[in-house]
């Protein structure tokens, strides 16, 4: 089965029906997909020239991992991308799985707290012998992780938007770094609405913090002014103050990268104080469609995001994606930038495996730069080098439903620069 | 930062920064009048509070989506129903952990600080399963949102003035219940000597358990009004644990007018360092003299005079 004949038509195929799913576990011997029988795969391809390296792998199964937290104050967050990883294991499963052997999941929760994701890390790696992970979301559980990743020769597929400065042979960066997702959301607004002042606001921590340092630079770069630069800690709920300042200084556009619960307070006091963000241009690189569930699309209307991915994006990749993601998780469930990098995790990790022929760490690590995946939801993402993915980047106004309207993408994929030069 | 404004505009904005500051005071009375009784009152840490109040706050999103779903005509003032449902269902709760836990750890202060802790986490566990990590979004009738101008360029919110109005009527209503009636009065004399309030006749136990729910029952109250100004989801109690316990302990435990005063300070510091400091660099100072005062007086600012 070559991989473009699965980008082309088995992708974004829908979830087996409850009947065909208990043929599948039923009659395992039996033709599931095509016409191949099953292990025939497998056979071609027997388990000691697939896995040299003593990972879990079976004749008939391959076990990778599942590291989130469902617990804690992230849960909010991660939940997200734990449906997304599933939905496409289940697609890759009902395809026939990856080199003819069936993805299992074993999935351990980081509780919100980075020793927990480092132990539990290890133990998929150490007990679990697991051949991928797909997990971590804050930048505080990747960094916690990721020695323990290199010292055990694993891979961690990361679905997160980040500040970037870091890049390594264990990791595959789904998300965008730091640059994709700000320089064309810049460009845009200025642009766009002439703007010549920016009033930035974030919390306290290092991804508002390295991402406002790139735009600041940017923008003075090109000739404007940041008129304000505030931080205020995580879970900070008053921002009655700074919106004072924000009334002082006039700025053209807000440039906002609140996180969390302070995120609900921010807008609906903006609102309160009379800011209408129809008139006043506000830009975020930090609210997606999970976050709008809890500011209420009524008090953020107008806004602009900037990221990869929205719900609302119209191809026929995506239209699928959505149906089958709320087939499986129920029709309420919504789908942000972040759900839809942990999708793609799991799919690059099969393409991967099978352009190295091998679910070896080495071999996938080497394998990735140049993988290509036409089934994404985004649309067309390809591997760099870097293990950060080239993708478009995106600006999105908020409706009062909850979701974006897409008002621009960057003609051309947009290289990942995680250590960029001159915005540091 | 000001070169370039009219006196006009500067004034417009120093009125509302001033307001924005009156609203903070408010907001830290309304999340400390709960605790300061139940801490105050009855010494019981309780680390529990923010629970309280969050489960306040479910209350008020679940009256918003019943409401606009099945009684449209009412949405405008179903806030009001909100909070008084808000206040039983917090109240009720708080009497049963007082009746299944607490008043088998008076007299142990430290123990109150553990068990009230893990229940914070299994309430917070139990707001994850029934209603979903995510945080909720409570839609607000429309007159709640937006601002009055008061004059062109003054604008006041008005969820801000609500809650400066509702914390005003909430802090008198203690008052008169704490300070004007026969069951404050039993409530006070418990709290000063229990074992002789016991033998003229007050059942301590009683008072124990009502007191108790009624701090629980403000939280709820004031976790309904949070609902305007802040997020909805199973941690966000704990977004309002430290700034609470600061102002109580701040103020001395055992002074209701303490806890105000205390809210005062606090708040009138931090919003006009906010306003000419970074937001963190505000929060680091507001601390930083918090403690240096609690150095000097570690009674806190005010201390009710009673014999040991």
């Amino acid at each position: 089965m070559s991989s473009d004949k699965i980008n082309a038509d088995k992708t974004i195929g829908g979830l087996p029906s409850p009947l065909r799913r208990k043929l599948l576990l039923g009659m395992a011997a039996l033709p599931a997909v095509g016409l191949l029988p099953r292990g025939a795969l497998a056979q071609a391809l027997p388990t000691d020239a697939v896995n040299t390296t003593k990972l879990a792998v079976t004749d008939s199964t391959v076990k990778v991992g599942i590291l989130h937290s469902t617990t804690g104050t992230m849960a909010i967050s991660e939940t997200g991308s734990v449906q997304a990883e599933k939905l496409a294991i289940a697609q890759i499963n009902e395809m026939g799985g990856v080199l003819g052997r069936k993805i299992e999941v074993i999935q351990e929760d980081g509780a919100s707290d980075w020793p927990t994701f480092a132990e539990k890390a290890r133990k998929l790696l150490v007990e679990d012998k697991v051949a991928a992970v797909f997990g971590c979301w804050t930048s505080a559980s990747r960094k916690a992780v990721l020695p323990v990743f290199e010292q055990y020769n694993g891979m961690l597929y990361y679905p997160t938007f980040y500040e970037g400065l870091e890049q390594s042979k264990n990791v595959i960066y789904t998300g965008q770094e730091a640059t994709q997702q700000i320089l064309a959301g810049l460009d845009w607004v200025t642009k766009e609405k002439g703007a010549k002042s920016f009033f930035l606001i974030g919390s306290d921590y290092i991804w508002p913090r390295t991402s406002n340092k790139i735009a600041r630079k940017h923008i003075e770069m090109h000739g404007q002014k940041v008129v304000g630069e505030e931080y205020f800690p995580l879970g900070h709920t008053q921002f009655n103050s700074v919106i004072n300042k924000i009334k002082l200084t006039k700025p053209d556009v807000i440039y906002a990268s609140v996180v969390g619960g302070s995120n609900v307070a921010f807008y609906k006091q903006l609102k309160a104080a009379g800011i209408d963000l129809n008139k006043q241009t506000l830009m975020t690189i930090s609210v997606t469609e999970d976050e709008m569930l809890g500011i209420g699309g009524e008090n953020i209307a107008g806004a602009y995001a900037c990221m990869k991915y929205f719900q609302s994006l119209k191809n026929p990749n995506n239209e699928k994606f959505v149906a089958a993601f709320k087939k499986m998780w129920g029709g309420e469930s919504v789908i942000g930038d972040v759900t839809q990098a942990g999708y793609l995790g799991p799919w690059l990790w099969k393409l991967t495996a099978e352009k190295a022929k091998s679910f070896d760490v080495d071999k996938i690590a080497a394998a990735s730069p140049g993988i290509e995946f036409t089934g994404a939801p985004e649309g067309y993402v390809r591997v760099h080098e870097n293990h950060h993915l080239w993708s478009k980047t995106r600006v999105g106004r908020a409706r009062t439903d909850g979701q974006f309207d897409v008002v621009f993408e960057t003609a051309d994929l947009i290289e990942p620069n995680p250590f960029p030069k001159g915005y540091q | 930062m000001f070169e370039g404004y009219s006196l006009a505009e500067l004034g417009s904005i120093f009125a509302m920064q001033g307001f924005a500051g009156l609203i903070l005071f408010s907001v830290f009375v309304l999340m400390a009048l709960g605790l300061a009784i139940i801490f105050g009152q009855m010494g019981v840490i309780n680390m529990a509070h923010g629970e309280f109040m969050i489960l306040g706050a479910y209350v008020t999103y679940l009256c918003s989506t019943f409401i606009s779903s099945y009684a449209p005509a009412l949405f405008p003032v179903y806030f009001f129903i909100a909070m008084a449902l808000a206040f039983v269902a917090s109240g009720a709760l708080g009497m049963l952990v007082e009746w299944a836990m607490i008043r088998f750890l008076y007299r142990r202060p430290l123990d109150t600080l553990l068990a009230t802790w893990g229940l914070s986490l299994i309430l917070q566990q139990v707001f994850r399963s029934v209603f979903g990590a995510r945080e909720v979004g409570v839609v607000l009738p429309d007159w709640l949102m937006g601002s009055v101008a008061v004059t062109g360029t003054i604008e006041v919110p008005i969820n801000g003035l609500f809650v400066m109005a509702l914390t005003t009527a909430i802090t008198v209503a203690i008052y008169a219940v704490m300070f004007r009636s026969r069951w404050g009065q039993g409530v006070r004399a418990v709290m000063q000597n229990r074992v002789m309030a016991g033998a003229v006749g007050i059942n301590t136990e009683k008072v124990d358990r009502y007191t108790f729910g009624l701090g629980c029952g403000i939280a709820g109250v004031a976790g309904s009004a949070f609902t305007m100004v802040g997020s909805t989801g199973p941690t966000s109690g704990q977004l309002y644990i430290v700034d609470t316990f600061l102002v109580v302990v701040f103020g001395g435990a055992q002074s209701l007018i303490g806890t105000i005063a205390s809210a005062f300070t606090i708040s009138q510091a931090q919003s006009t360092m906010e306003f000419f400091l970074s937001g963190s660099t505000a929060k680091v100072l507001t601390l930083l003299t918090v403690v240096v005062i609690l150095m000097l007086r570690p009674q806190g600012l005010f201390v009710l005079k009673v014999r040991r």
